[in-house]
């Protein structure tokens, strides 16, 4: 279970830039559940996954991991409850490694690295295995560098070094958004084929509405650094982008003037 | 032409140099933190393994305490980066400017002789070599063991982590690697290979001098960047292979240079030539692209 209680977060404290990016930002999430994160841009969003994932260190409130408090943690020592997949797809892998090179160093996620040899013997059935649920035929391609791929390719594998080893928590930051919309299709049904099989909880912020509703079992609205609406279960099913604008107007007595929330 | 002397000389020199190859490359590439240290822990390394070996110290004891002296000027390096957020190339210029007076007050004079001491060579002189063969074989060996222990580590879990901290930090912090600590080490045994050759460059010509790091940065960078044109350094054996042998092939080039009487250049041009080589380095590959990117162009 994770729970961030009234997150607080401004950049840029003291300078005519000073931009409150969370404000006061609450948000429980179950083991097994899927939630989707929408929001305009500059809801916080991004600012949230990279506070739970450690990137940017709260100014107030509680992170807590699995009966942990990460408050105060770096990332690299969350990583082993908190597994991510980056917006861009470069950024989940390094290019200059080949492909099971990146996969070895994705399965010792938050653990001891010592100084035997990285890529094992005994990795190898596992990293076939999961590299072929993919389909790409990347299997067969294990030495190749990373940076061979594309953009879709990295991403995917991304996703398989994120669940490579459990956690608590699997962040997925707009993770489609880059890719070109076949591509990003591919990636999202990965997603979910991924999360049910594994029973992961996730966290997936996104920018189309559509799409927040499609997949997951929750949806959080952000807006200006907290939660204006939660909705799960009888309250989500069959609901539409418009319910979704019509909920936000009426909590919020705003229009909704992000033309690409309502695009997506 | 060369005599055998000179290219002899030219390969023992290659094969130090071809040491703080491998700790440029673990910096510069590796963890692509450009680190001028090395201009400091080269002399650093002589200086502590010269006052040792006089001191009556066993010379290979002196020349692991060399080690050591080059990896704590590493760490300093990196820590200042690391732990005081100072620009990485900064703070290896103040490391070494620094080590400049380290040094001196290590050997309490501006230099030391080594010329009767016992050396790391000296039992080697009893084999049946010629004087000038003996610094080649027992380097090659020195040589050798390093490019094997780096390759080993290099393939290792930790030195996994060391080149995803240099590709991608980001990435490595999320797979819980403490990139930090990774630059702290990786400086650290950059800086070790360096204060290693400097002590065995000390032992094989004989003195210990303040002054002798002044330009290594550009030497070691020069046999980098020119093995990496020669040996294309796609696999990290290769990449360990390209800086010996862009080492040895910078110390011939230099030596042909010199020898070669209708150039008219002589020893004070060394610094001018290393320049001119390694600009030639850095633009030849590109040059060579363009104009293979050219030919099939105007075929297509």
């Amino acid at each position: 279970m994770i729970s961030a209680t009234d997150l607080r977060l401004t950049f840029g404290k003291g300078t005519p830039l000073e931009n409150p990016a969370l404000r006061g930002m609450s948000l429980t999430v179950n083991q097994g559940e899927f939630v989707t994160v929408i929001g305009s841009n500059g809801a916080g969003k991004s600012t949230f996954l990279n506070a739970l994932a450690g990137e940017v260190l709260v100014d107030s409130g509680q992170i807590i991991v699995d009966n942990l408090d990460v408050t105060k943690l770096p990332t690299h020592k969350r990583a082993g409850r908190v597994a991510r997949v980056f917006q861009d797809p470069l950024a989940g892998t390094c290019e200059g490694l080949s492909i099971e090179e990146n996969l070895a160093l994705a399965i010792k996620r938050g653990q001891r690295r010592g100084l035997t040899s990285a890529v094992k013997k005994q990795y190898m059935e596992k990293f076939k295995d999961s590299l072929s649920s993919l389909n790409l035929g990347l299997e067969k391609r294990l030495g190749d560098k990373m940076g061979l791929l594309s953009g879709g390719q990295r991403q995917a594998v991304s996703l398989l070094m994120a669940s490579l080893t459990p956690s608590s928590i699997l962040l997925l930051d707009e993770h489609t958004a880059a890719l070109d919309p076949k591509t990003a299709a591919f990636v999202l049904e990965l997603t979910t084929k991924i999360i049910e099989e594994q029973k992961l909880t996730a966290l997936m912020v996104t920018h189309s509405m559509k799409q927040a509703l499609e997949v997951g079992s929750r949806t959080v609205m952000l807006h200006q650094g907290e939660v204006v609406f939660d909705i799960e279960g009888k309250d989500r099913e069959g609901l539409e982008v418009k319910d979704l604008l019509g909920l936000f107007e009426k909590q919020r007595g705003l229009e909704v003037d992000d033309d690409s929330l309502l695009l997506g | 032409m060369l005599s055998n002397i000179a290219l002899y000389g030219a390969i023992e020199t290659g094969l130090i140099y071809g040491l703080v190859a491998f700790g440029i490359y673990l910096s510069f590439r590796v963890l692509d933190f450009p680190d001028l240290t090395v201009d400091g822990s080269f002399p650093l390394g002589a200086a502590v393994a010269a006052v040792l070996i006089i001191e009556g110290w066993n010379p290979w004891l002196a020349t692991g305490c060399a080690v050591m002296a080059g990896m704590a000027a590493g760490a300093v390096t990196a820590l200042l980066n690391v732990k005081l957020n100072i620009l990485n190339l900064l703070a290896s210029i103040l490391t070494m400017i620094a080590l400049y007076s380290v040094n001196l007050r290590i050997m309490g004079r501006p230099n030391v002789a080594l010329l009767t001491e016992e050396t790391v060579l000296t039992p080697w002189y009893d084999l049946d070599l010629a004087y000038h063969q003996v610094p080649v074989l027992l380097f090659i060996i020195v040589v050798f063991v390093a490019l094997i222990l780096l390759w080993r580590f290099m393939k290792s879990e930790t030195g996994l982590a060391m080149r995803a901290t240099g590709a991608n930090a980001r990435m490595a912090r999320a797979q819980g690697i403490a990139t930090g600590a990774m630059i702290v080490l990786g400086v650290a045994v950059s800086n070790g290979l360096v204060g290693l050759a400097g002590a065995l460059f000390a032992q094989s010509q004989g003195a210990a001098d303040v002054t002798m790091g002044v330009g290594v940065i550009v030497i070691g960078l020069a046999s980098l960047i020119g093995g990496e044109a020669v040996v294309t350094p796609s696999t990290v054996v290769r990449a360990l292979i390209a800086c010996v042998v862009g080492a040895i092939i910078y110390r011939l080039a230099i030596a042909f240079a010199l020898n070669a009487d209708f150039l008219g250049l002589q020893a004070q041009d060394l610094n001018l030539i290393t320049a001119v080589l390694v600009t030639l380095a850095i633009v030849l590959p590109g040059v060579r692209s363009s104009i293979a990117g050219k030919l099939s162009r105007s075929k297509a």
